[in-house]
């Protein structure tokens, strides 16, 4: 277990502290709800019923752009190819990275989304809405994005790639996420429904993700 | 002959040779006698006039694009659990064709679109799901090309696909869910086919015809392939052989030997 823990500081600890670590991605994510304004107009009641897809995308966006770091810093200096031979699970050590990831890069997005919400006019619903299904939505990004971080880990630029391998992927995850973000009511089944379908697809993350990403890290590691 | 006496490659082109004249000649005659059925046999819609024809060449494009990706699968299947190298060369060799057909049901339903439902293009589920099936056709093209040493590519592209497979149909279901205009299925249905034998049979013909130009196209992908996979063996081969010394003719293959 000690190794699993110290794994997990270690990537915690890198990814806020490489390369401006958390609050990039918050950054990014407020920038990108910042611009939507300016293309559709200051129109409040517009913003706030657009407002929920707004974020989702933002955050989207967000995490995609984490992604390819992943792995692919580890690869640089060798230490994948050490947790590789490590003789410990794999497919773990995907799950333990991917959970430091989202730790230090999709946290800070789900605790954003509350402030950043007021910038679109959402309401005190809306805000709880959101703020949960990203909450239970945005690691399941991750966990898919893991897929695209592990196929694409042996390219030096591989960033753009792996969103358009990774972006398909998160289309189920937008769809139910949002119509349960925008249901207007949490004890409704407008919520219930698309809400219980994003946790099976965060559920069904955790299963694909570290499966795929840790085949895939097997086949580029030489 | 079974499929691992294919592995040889030489033995497989040898088959290939044998086969393809006859898959061509087959291929031209179902779509003759399919285009035939199509354009003069086959009645025009009461509602839909002329433009009914389309769909001729639109459901079987749609069928065959989801097959490309059935055949990307099983080959998928085959390169990571029996390392079939001629698995790795199938799978390559069905994107760009699942790729093409994806596109031209797209195109052709767009054709068809305006005329009937007065634009072309709705955020439909099925015309949603073929758009996201194009674009994971394209991203799965562009891996491949990113990946310079075939065997890594291949059980790389391999994953994604796999994973792609059950992100199609979490994608039919969600999209389904999130909006639908386009008809329900009317040929496989529980109580019988929903359309009449005058336009049921050209469609069958169609569809027999595209699946011929499926087998011919992949089969000759495949021989391209595979006679590229040998240009390049045999380019790291002759620099290898002459290392740096004449590098003005090796310049092209130094890359691929470097690795």
């Amino acid at each position: 277990m000690s190794w699993m823990k110290s794994l997990f500081v270690r990537e915690y600890q890198l990814a806020n502290r490489v390369g401006g670590g958390a609050l990039i991605g918050v950054l990014f994510f407020l920038a990108v709800v910042t611009i939507f304004p300016f293309g559709v107009g200051p129109d409040m009641i517009l913003l706030s019923r657009i407002g929920a897809a707004i974020l989702w995308i933002g955050a989207l966006l967000s995490t995609l752009l984490g992604l390819d770091r992943l792995f692919q810093a580890d690869r640089e200096d060798g230490s994948l190819e050490l947790l590789v031979m490590s003789g410990r699970s794999l497919e773990l050590v995907v799950l333990i990275k991917c959970a430091a990831h989202w730790a230090a890069t999709g946290l800070p997005l789900v605790l954003a989304t509350p402030v950043l919400s007021l910038f679109v006019g959402l309401d005190f619903q809306s805000i709880v809405l959101v703020t949960l299904t990203l909450l239970v939505g945005a690691p399941a990004l991750t966990l898919v994005g893991a897929v695209g971080a592990g196929v694409t880990v042996s390219m030096r630029r591989g960033g753009v790639l792996l969103s358009i391998l990774v972006i398909p992927l998160a289309i189920p995850i937008l769809i139910f996420g949002v119509s349960a973000a925008t249901a207007g009511a949490i004890d409704s089944n407008n919520f219930l429904v698309p809400f219980l379908f994003l946790c099976a697809l965060t559920l069904f993350g955790l299963v694909i993700g570290p499966l795929a990403a840790a085949a895939a890290l097997r086949v580029s590691g030489d | 002959m079974t499929l691992y006496d294919l592995a040889n490659p030489t033995r497989f082109l040898k088959l290939v040779k044998a086969v393809l004249p006859w898959l061509i000649v087959a291929t031209v005659a179902a779509l003759a006698v399919g285009l035939y059925f199509a354009f003069f046999v086959a009645p025009e819609d009461y509602q839909q006039g002329q433009t009914v024809r389309i769909m001729f060449v639109h459901v079987p494009a749609a069928q065959l694009a989801l097959m490309c990706y059935a055949m990307m699968a099983l080959s998928s299947i085959g390169s990571l659990v029996w390392k079939h190298p001629l698995a790795d060369v199938s799978a390559k060799a069905s994107a760009p064709i699942g790729a093409a057909f994806t596109f031209l049901a797209l195109f052709s339903g767009a054709v068809w679109g305006k005329p009937m439902w007065g634009t072309f293009w709705v955020w439909d589920a099925r015309l949603t799901s073929f758009l996201v099936l194009l674009i994971m056709y394209l991203g799965i093209i562009a891996l491949w090309k990113a990946i310079e040493d075939p065997i890594k590519a291949a059980k790389v592209n391999a994953i994604i696909t796999l994973v792609g497979v059950i992100n199609v149909i979490i994608i039919k279901f969600s999209v389904e869910w999130w909006n639908t205009l386009h008809q329900p299925p009317s040929i496989i249905r529980a109580d019988g086919p929903a359309i009449h034998s005058s336009i049921l049979i050209p469609l069958g013909l169609m569809a027999l015809a595209f699946v011929l130009l499926f087998v011919t196209l992949h089969l000759m992908s495949m021989r391209n392939e595979i006679m590229r996979r040998r240009i390049r063996a045999m380019r790291m081969r002759a620099a290898s052989v002459a290392p740096a010394a004449s590098s003005s003719t090796v310049t092209k293959a130094a890359p691929a030997g470097a690795r």
